[in-house]
């Protein structure tokens, strides 16, 4: 499948020029003279692919892979310390004037001598971030970046002899990661790539899996297609339908050891995850889910449990705002005006939804900072307190 | 709060929602009772006197409301009105978005600008347009960094953008007064009981005497000198302005307990002039002397600004006060109407706006302190014509005006009339000194107040003045 690629010039290594100004600017003196703020504060507008602590990202490069999703590479600011194949990385992305954060995994290799973030992400029909940037992303854009994330889901160290991936749809980034990075290192011990899609228009990176699979012959590519009348056209596609046993059977043919890693949809995971128990295979498994924030369906009126998370206290809700809650469960959490202006009462939600009493409307993500005076909670909700 | 993405179409309200009426379905009054045909002598009336003679009327249906100075707005009324206020406040709660994310960023973008530029030219502040155009940029960069990002930042206007600098819990600005403690003293404090005098520190940062219900001592002889010293070192007086200094005066002040908070001013003082005196000057070398001046008169500038501003947003004439006896049951409609009584605006361009971090706009931002507040222009409309309806005062006016009858209040609350003389020669708490001083001034202050009963007459309002908490 033919990438459209919006820009012609290849993503190069980071900007080293200025070298010794980014030094010099990480420097405590260089604190004091931007106190109270940091230096970041200054570069973020000044000088945005300079950084000193935080971690940015330029778009160099945006592929529209199909119509469903896109391949961003990103120029990470000196601050990036790299990553492990499988780990994923938060992203931070402005839309309407609201800075929303989710997990990508970046699909390239981590081998040291790659310098740019590649992400692959597919379009949710009505996810904010996923949309937006499929709609928005230029070359020249930058993104907040966090460090690299996810202790459990990388390659292991020393890398066992076989290694088993399986993947479904987008989930494909992590694992391909650990192939590229793999064969960068020239790992010579036996891979197998079981990569589910619903037919072969659907099938991210097609031309990149191929290739690897010719130059490396301990790589054995496996496409399936999950609907039923869509494998003709690929002679590689030797499976079909969902995945089972005999899909097993076919990348791990006895119960060895070896390590296997398996990043998708819930059913797929859950699949695997659920056979591999039933056949009680030895060969550790690894899992990774992409999974989008469930939001509960709830009544306004609905009462639940409330729990103050820091004082390891859970009551039954009854009705009025966080801040009696607590009070009555005999906790004082700071507040002045009780009435929503002050914000001294702000702490963070960890769990659940609440309602703004002033304005009856309900909301609330985790991690949220909300006004406990203000704010009643609708069904279980936990907060720090 | 809300799901950021979810806002709804300007239409999803119902257009009632903004037209509230109150629930009694009586007319909407009248314009409130004009102040200046009351008899004279007037303005000493306890607050329940002072409504009887203004609305004599005694039918149920014209009950006086709870608010000394608006007794045309029943309790009714005031709810009404504050539902109203409701309806402004959700319009553009829901109305948030990359309208004033352009916007914040913009300002902060100029902000930085102005400070790297205008310290790049302060290491050369020894070329006399050198010194001038970089205090003139530092000044004003700091200006911004203090009101319309820090201040309104600090409101909590932006929390909604979910980006870490623009946090109102943990936002620093670049001045001497740590920012938690601010936002305890002013968010909480001062937001809340704004003007009821004994509960709202604002009122003379505990070292002024800024109305006629704070008892008369011979310390406020120095009112004139000490509004000018806060003026220059305004920060620094914000800075302390939680430490509640004042009872030093009585003795109950309590160092042990307000350590923590010196500690954390003091840190902050000396980072402040890390920069500002010891760092910056350094970097100039031999033009150390040049920069480390202009430094300091940018800070200077900084604090005259802000001071003007903020003491034109309560104490010009005309603003009211409250007791804690009127507020004590108060609605949500009640404190709206206070704060819009308490309140005063400053009328000037765009420019002058944002330089005053929209605190021109005093009443919107009390009205809504959350609300971002390049808004409140826009919001004005609204307010205004809902005070229009209610009978409710609106002040405004241009700031030498206001800030010129801030000082005369100042001025005129430093000497006590006769009955305060008397009252504080009366009090048995008052020190030996502090009487026979209080009997100097007494002989002095006759001619003062005369003039100044002259003065009165001719430019007009002068505030109703309770003594309920004086007495
Ligand atoms: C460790 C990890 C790694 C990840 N790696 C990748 C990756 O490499 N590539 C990738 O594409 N994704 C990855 N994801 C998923 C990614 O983080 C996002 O969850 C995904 O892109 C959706 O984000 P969004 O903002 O577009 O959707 P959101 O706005 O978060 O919505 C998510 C889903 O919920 C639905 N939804 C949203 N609002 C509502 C509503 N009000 N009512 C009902 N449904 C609603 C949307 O339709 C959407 O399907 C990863 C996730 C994790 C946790
Ligand atoms: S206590 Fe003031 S906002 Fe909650």
């Amino acid at each position: 499948m033919p990438m459209t690629s919006t820009t012609s010039p290849p993503p190069t290594s980071p900007s080293r020029s200025g070298g010794l100004a980014q030094r010099l600017l990480g420097t405590k003196v260089a604190d004091v003279l931007a106190g109270p703020h940091d230096v970041d504060h200054y570069l973020e507008l000044l000088r945005p692919d300079w950084a000193v602590r935080r971690i940015r990202g330029e778009i160099v490069q945006v592929e529209h892979q199909n119509d469903d999703s896109l391949t961003i590479t990103l120029r990470p600011t000196g601050t990036w310390p790299g990553f492990e194949a499988g780990q994923h990385v938060e992203i931070s992305v402005d839309v309407d004037g609201v800075r929303h954060r989710r997990s990508y995994s970046p699909s390239a290799s981590a081998h040291p001598r790659t310098r740019t973030i590649e992400l692959t992400i597919r379009r949710h029909p009505e996810g904010v971030v996923s949309r937006y940037l499929k709609e928005h992303a230029r070359v020249g854009m930058f993104v907040g970046l966090s460090t690299p994330r996810g202790e459990d889901f990388v390659l292991p160290d020393p890398r066992p002899r076989r290694i088993v991936l399986i993947s479904g749809g987008s989930g494909i980034t992590p694992v391909l990661s650990m192939l590229r990075t793999l064969t960068d290192e020239c790992h010579d011990g036996e891979i197998s790539f079981l990569h589910y899609a619903r037919s072969p228009k659907d099938l991210l990176y097609a031309d990149e899996l191929e290739r690897i699979a010719t130059a490396h012959p301990n790589v054995a590519v496996l496409p399936v297609y999950t609907r039923e009348d869509a494998a003709t056209g690929d002679p590689r596609s030797v499976l079909t339908g969902r995945f089972g046993v005999e899909h097993l059977r076919h990348v791990l043919p006895v119960d060895e050891d070896a390590a296997a890693f398996v990043c998708g949809p819930g059913a797929l995971v859950e699949a695997v995850r659920t056979l591999w128990a039933e056949e009680e295979l030895r060969t550790p498994l690894r899992f990774e889910h992409f999974a989008p924030p469930v939001l509960p369906d709830l009544d306004p009126d609905q009462l639940g449990d409330v729990t103050f998370a820091g004082s390891d206290i859970t009551a039954a809700a009854d009705g009025s705002t966080l801040l009696e809650q607590a009070e009555a469960a005999g906790l004082s959490p700071k507040n002045g005006c009780r009435m929503g202006i002050c914000l001294t009462c702000k702490c963070t939600l960890n769990s659940g939804v609440v309602r703004d009493t002033l304005s009856g409307e309900i909301g609330g993500v985790p991690g949220e900072e909300i006004r406990i005076c203000v704010s009643a909670p609708v069904g279980d909700v936990s907060v720090d307190l | 709060m809300s799901t950021p993405t979810a806002t709804p179409p300007a239409n999803a309200f119902d257009d009632d929602d903004f037209k509230a009426v109150p629930k009694s379905d009586r007319p909407l009054s009248p314009k409130a009772p004009d102040r200046e045909s009351r008899p004279a002598g007037h303005s000493r009336a306890t607050a329940s006197t002072d409504v009887a003679v203004a609305e004599p009327g005694s039918d149920t249906s014209r009950t006086p409301g709870p608010l000394h100075a608006v007794p045309h707005m029943s309790q009714d009324m005031l709810d009404a009105f504050g539902r109203e206020m409701e309806a402004i406040r959700k319009k553009h709660m829901d109305d948030r978005g990359e309208r004033d994310a352009t916007y914040i960023r913009s300002i902060i973008k100029a902000q930085r600008r102005l400070e790297v530029g205008g310290r790049a030219l302060l290491e050369f502040a020894w070329v006399p347009p050198f010194w001038v155009a970089g205090v003139a940029a530092l000044s004003a960069s700091k200006i911004l960094d203090n009101m319309e990002i820090g201040h309104n930042v600090m409101h909590g206007q932006y929390d909604w953008m979910q980006d870490d600098e623009l946090n109102g819990r943990t936002f620093e600005w670049d001045t001497a007064c740590p920012a938690d403690q601010w936002r305890h003293s002013h968010n909480y404090m001062h937001h809340t009981h704004t003007n009821i005098v004994g509960k709202d520190r604002d009122i003379g940062y505990g070292i002024l005497r800024m109305s006629e219900d704070q008892p008369w001592e011979p310390y406020f002889l120095g009112n004139l000198g000490y509004v000018s010293a806060l003026a220059l070192l305004f920060e620094y007086g914000v800075a302390v302005h939680d430490l509640e200094t004042e009872e030093l005066r009585t003795g109950t002040w309590n160092l042990r307990e307000r350590l923590p908070m010196l500690k954390a001013i003091y840190d902050k003082v000396k980072g402040q002039a890390a920069k500002d005196y010891v760092l910056f000057p350094l970097l100039a070398g031999p033009g150390a002397p040049a920069t480390l001046s202009a430094n300091v008169t940018a800070n200077i500038i900084r604090n005259l600004w802000t001071f003007s501003i903020i003491f034109c947003g309560h104490f010009p004439d005309g603003v009211e006060e409250f007791t804690e006896e009127e507020t004590a049951d108060e609605t949500r409609g009640g404190w709206y109407v206070r704060q819009l009584l308490g309140s005063a605006n400053l009328t000037g361009g765009k420019l002058f706006h944002i330089m005053s971090g929209n605190l021109s706009f005093q009443i919107e931002h009390h009205l809504f302190p959350d609300v971002p507040a390049h808004r409140y222009a826009e919001i004005s409309v609204d307010v205004k014509e809902a005070c229009e309806r209610y009978g409710l005062d609106y002040h405004a006016g241009p700031l030498p005006y206001q800030l010129f009858t801030v000082f005369r209040k100042i001025a005129k609350l430093s000497v006590p009339s006769a009955p305060e003389l008397q009252d504080y020669l009366d009090r048995p708490s008052s020190s030996r000194v502090g009487k026979v001083a209080g009997r100097l001034v007494g002989g002095a202050t006759g001619v003062v107040r005369g003039a100044g009963g002259v003065a009165k007459g001719v430019v007009g309002t002068v505030p109703g003045v309770r003594r309920a908490t004086a007495a």
